[in-house]
């Protein structure tokens, strides 16, 4: 059974690299595709929404619905890892035991008690728990600050360089989850809590499709950044570009709140009381 | 685009691929994923598609590795085939 596996995959895989010999050499300007398509987007893009990145502009202007679709997918995701994985929270919470740092003691709190010391003294003993690393703590603790601005201006950015709201959002919730690992799921969860990113991912997909909305409202087409010219400084064509910028703001929302949600979920196994 | 260097990041590629599979340490098989994200980002990136590099290397290398891992820490890190 094995071998006859291999054997279907080497056939098809030979068929497939057979096949490859047919298309149109790398980057060659006689191709179907960039006779046609491509030129059109590359020759006026720039005079139809001023953005100079082609990418961006054909992604979220021209093909706008398709990148709304994507961001409705990661969203589903989101809530797939939610409703799967999530755990409701015990009516009364379990003990917890947290250890002194200076004297090595440990206590048990009963029931959500709290600690009447200063909670810096102490860490949480958990049944997967590791040391923190002195190092790696305060490293991070300096870089996050960096890897959000970082984020933010590939939000804002994405019109001239490289980047969007894809990869903003991305790497605005990696640094939220670079703090879960550094520290723990507890901090993290302090400095933004599950709602929070619920309701984040909800909100960028509310701000994509509520864009588009309303540009129906106005009288253009769904997605139709044109129609916002009343709304925003600087005639047709710059409206297509804040147009541009205030989706990308929704895609890097939707996504941040979705990847901080799922790691959540996946990486305590739905409890978010432990974990890494 | 220079060959000699497409030539090894493909080859790189193909091997990472393949010992994903083959490896039987579910935590070294998200590592190799990661690497193999991070090779096809690069690629992305000698072919001149420099948007898709970039979300190949926050999502596929960066975000997607993490989630590997994370749930390899809850599961089990062998597996039985």
């Amino acid at each position: 059974m094995k071998n006859l596996g291999l054997l279907i995959v080497v056939l098809v895989g030979a068929v497939l690299i057979y096949a490859t010999t047919d298309f149109p050499p790398f980057g060659d300007p006689e191709s179907p595709a960039s006779l046609h398509v491509s030129p059109r987007y590359l020759e006026n893009s720039l005079e139809e929404t001023a953005v100079p990145n082609v990418v961006t502009s054909v992604l979220v202007d021209y093909r706008g619905l398709d990148t709304m679709f994507e961001t409705t997918v990661v969203f589903a995701a989101g809530v797939a890892c939610f409703l799967l994985l999530r755990v409701p929270r015990r009516r009364t919470p379990a003990p917890r035991q947290y250890r002194h740092r200076l004297t090595g003691l440990t206590f048990r709190i009963k029931d959500g008690g709290e600690i009447s010391l200063p909670l810096q003294e102490f860490e949480p003993m958990e049944s997967i728990w590791t040391p923190h690393d002195f190092i790696i703590e305060k490293v991070c603790c300096y870089l996050i600050p960096f890897i959000q601005l970082f984020g933010l201006f590939v939000i804002a950015h994405g019109h001239h360089s490289p980047g969007g709201g894809f990869q903003g959002g991305v790497i605005l919730g990696a640094s939220i989850i670079l703090l879960s690992l550094s520290h723990d799921l507890r901090t993290a969860l302090k400095r933004m809590g599950e709602k929070t990113s619920a309701l984040f991912s909800t909100f960028g997909v509310l701000i994509y499709a509520g864009t588009g909305a309303l540009c129906l409202l106005l009288g253009y087409n769904f997605l139709d950044y044109q129609a916002l010219d009343p709304l925003l400084p600087g005639g047709p064509v710059m409206a297509r570009y804040h147009g541009i910028l205030l989706v990308e703001v929704g895609v890097g929302m939707a996504v941040m709140g979705t990847m901080i949600w799922i790691f959540r979920n996946l990486a305590s196994r739905g409890r978010h009381e432990e974990g890494l | 685009m220079i060959w000699q260097l497409d030539l090894l990041i493909l080859i790189l590629v193909v091997l990472c691929g393949i010992g994903a599979i083959m490896i039987r340490d579910l935590l070294g098989t998200a590592i190799l994923f990661g690497a193999y994200s991070f090779m096809m980002c690069l690629l992305w990136a000698i072919m001149g598609a420099v948007d898709v590099a970039f979300t190949e290397a926050s999502v596929g290398a960066g975000v997607s590795t993490v989630f590997f891992v994370a749930t390899v820490y809850h599961t089990t890190r062998r597996t039985k085939d």
